[in-house]
């Protein structure tokens, strides 16, 4: 019996244009439609695959604004079997330390947290501390870039992988924190039944104030600031190599010079 | 904000939200496992067999029956799933159709509770395939004309006769089998394997090659009474099922017609002759303006009949009018793509030609445009031209 606790995030789909809004450089989240972010499914898909092998519940937690139900319910159409959804203007803006916070206050809704699991970096902030900070503010052991993760009895077990240090194992007693890379699984599409089924699985909605965190969170208590953003540089002209011979080797080299192998 | 080319009148914001779960699943699905394979498939004349677990695994089999794992969805969520796999093949929408509109529908309609009990979660998880014949190579649009005959035996029935053009017909572990007794027509549930019965594959198909088509062949098959539907008798019976399964393909053909346009869209922007794409020619541009109109007619048409059939207000002879015009509207609009896509357009390394031929099945399957037009006329004037 494992209670796990997935964190999900909706964010801008990667295939639109992703902008910051022009008055308060916050996500414009209208610009772009709105998704489960990828990793996160890979982190649920881990999540069901314990649940499946050791019994247990698997309970979706989310912080953002109220049309992350969509996440949610994609979420819950997988398999998890319940949510918690944190919706509060009051977070407009908020940075990675108060989101860490709420995450660490809605966690504690839930009974009995065995393992809690997130992807490592989500693909529109992209600052990936966030299970860190978790972890460290719930007290937890963190295991984090998982690429392969063992649960037996009360134990845990990952692989870690990251471009500078390459493969190391890790182990923990539970509960414990991971969070998971993208090539630790591949998502299973929500069935049909699923679907169906979702639409009636609870979701508590939470705001700041329920947390007891009213008035510590939004923009205006940020400990960081956006202040200013530009879009991306087009793309450089390639490098060009001439084979004289050594073309095998000076490609080797390359590939070697940006850790791609 | 401007229109969106792909849903200019945004029909799809009309979806609940599991019919857009429905949707966003079938088209992810599709665009990775079926997509990247269908012109193989195509050219091969088959269908790896593997391919009924995945759609099982999805729900996409009887997915708006209730009970017997079945999904339960709504009629316009399985509408909205023929259309996205229809937007890749015709042939994988029919793999559908059958198997949930005509042979599990029959069941789940027509059938007593042992046979539901026995059949549906097996079909519902792609274990097993049902068929589902009614055509003969004599007897098509006029199917009260069919010579397959089953006579009492005793106790059992005994079964001879032919059927024709019979999609799954040899993937079948199970085929649904209308005849003739001295009652009335009458279904019967035919297993594999039973003696007498037997399959055989029709090759040669210019269209609708990713989708098996078979002959029946009965010889004095001897079933047991409880292989009767015991639901059904008359033409009642097979028709219900082909109003379910015309259901399906006025949304399939909305997602092939979508297809095209789409391919047609995107040809015509990367293509340059003359010093300019293609799109920028007025006479291309009157081409796409067309194919987006028919496209979204088609789309509308679907989804307010979708909408109908929820409310259980919807008349075999409105899904009539949906067949004809959308499967019309679906054929010329692939016609146009492809000479939007020149000669590029008839290879299989674009979908056009694909659709465009498969269509031309589509045309007349499930009654033929020349039908549905005398039933949308008898409806009209009140007087029938053909019965």
């Amino acid at each position: 019996m494992t209670n796990i606790v997935v964190l999900v995030k909706q964010v801008p789909d990667t295939y639109s244009e992703r902008k910051l809004a022009a008055g308060d450089n916050t996500l414009d989240r209208e610009a772009a439609d709105a998704v489960l972010d990828e990793i996160n499914e890979r982190a649920i898909e881990e999540a069901l695959v314990i649940k499946e092998a050791n019994e247990g519940e698997v309970t979706v937690v989310c912080v953002g604004p109220d049309r992350a139900n969509d996440a949610i319910r994609k979420a819950l159409s997988m398999g998890a079997d319940k949510a918690v959804h944190v919706s509060d203007e009051a977070l407009h803006g908020a940075d990675i330390l108060q989101t860490s916070k709420v995450l660490a206050k809605a966690v504690g809704t839930v009974e009995g947290v065995d393992l809690i699991i997130a992807g490592n970096e989500a693909s529109d902030g992209r600052g990936g501390a966030v299970p860190a900070v978790l972890a460290e503010l719930l007290g937890l052991p963190q295991l984090t870039h998982a690429r392969k993760v063992t649960v037996e009895g009360g134990t845990v077990k990952v692989e870690r992988e990251t471009a500078d240090e390459g493969i190391t194992h890790l182990e923990a007693s539970l509960p414990a924190l991971i969070s998971v890379n993208e090539k630790i699984n591949e998502p299973r599409y929500p069935s049909f039944k699923g679907i169906m089924a979702a639409k009636k699985k609870p979701v508590e909605k939470l705001t700041a104030a329920d947390l007891g965190l009213d008035g510590e969170v939004g923009l205006a208590n940020a400990a960081s600031t956006v202040l200013e953003s530009a879009p991306k540089p087009p793309r450089e002209a390639g490098q060009r190599v001439d084979d004289e011979g050594d073309g095998g080797v000076k490609v080797a080299e390359y590939l070697a010079s940006q850790k791609l192998i | 904000m401007a229109p969106d080319p792909h849903d200019f009148l945004a029909v799809d914001a009309q979806l609940s939200a599991e019919e857009r779960d429905v949707r966003d699943t079938v088209r992810k699905f599709a665009n990775e496992e079926l997509a990247p394979n269908v012109a193989d498939w195509y050219e091969s004349g088959d269908l790896p067999t593997e391919l009924a677990k995945r759609f099982g695994e999805l729900g996409l089999f009887g997915m708006h029956l209730s009970g017997y794992g079945c999904a339960g969805t709504s009629a316009v969520s399985y509408g909205i799933a023929c259309r996205e796999l229809e937007a890749i093949d015709s042939g994988l929408r029919s793999f559908v159709s059958v198997q949930g509109s005509l042979a599990m529908y029959a069941i789940h309609r027509w059938g007593s509770e042992e046979q539901r009990t026995e059949w549906l979660p097996k079909m519902a998880a792609g274990e097993a395939i049902g068929c589902f014949g009614l055509t003969e190579p004599d007897s098509g649009s006029d199917p009260g004309s069919m010579r397959t005959r089953a006579r009492k035996d005793g106790s059992d029935w005994v079964l001879d006769g032919t059927k024709m053009w019979i999609t799954n017909g040899t993937l079948a572990a199970v085929a649904v089998v209308w005849a003739q007794t001295e009652d009335g027509i009458r279904g019967f549930l035919v297993p594999a394997g039973t003696p007498g019965f037997s399959a055989r594959a029709i090759h040669s198909k210019l269209s609708l090659r990713a989708s098996v088509t078979a002959e029946l062949v009965l010889e004095g098959v001897r079933l047991p009474e409880s292989a009767v539907l015991p639901g059904a008798t008359g033409l009642r019976g097979p028709l219900s099922c082909l109003n379910e399964a015309r259901f399906g393909i006025l949304w399939g053909v909305a997602g092939a017609a979508r297809a095209c346009y789409a391919a047609a869209l995107d040809y015509s922007s990367t293509r340059e002759q003359f010093g300019r794409p293609l799109a920028g020619f007025q006479l291309t541009q009157r081409k796409i303006a067309d194919m987006l109109v028919a496209v979204n007619q088609a789309n509308l048409l679907a989804l307010h009949l979708g909408r109908l059939k929820d409310a259980e207000q919807l008349q075999p002879q409105q899904v009539s009018f949906g067949k004809m015009a959308n499967v019309s509207a679906a054929l010329e609009v692939a016609r146009t793509a492809r000479t939007v896509l020149g000669a590029n357009g008839i290879t299989l390394e674009y979908p056009v030609m694909r659709h465009a031929a498969n269509l031309e099945t589509v045309l007349t399957y499930e009654g033929t445009e020349e039908v549905h037009a005398l039933t949308l006329g008898a409806a009209a004037t009140g007087i029938s031209a053909f019965r």
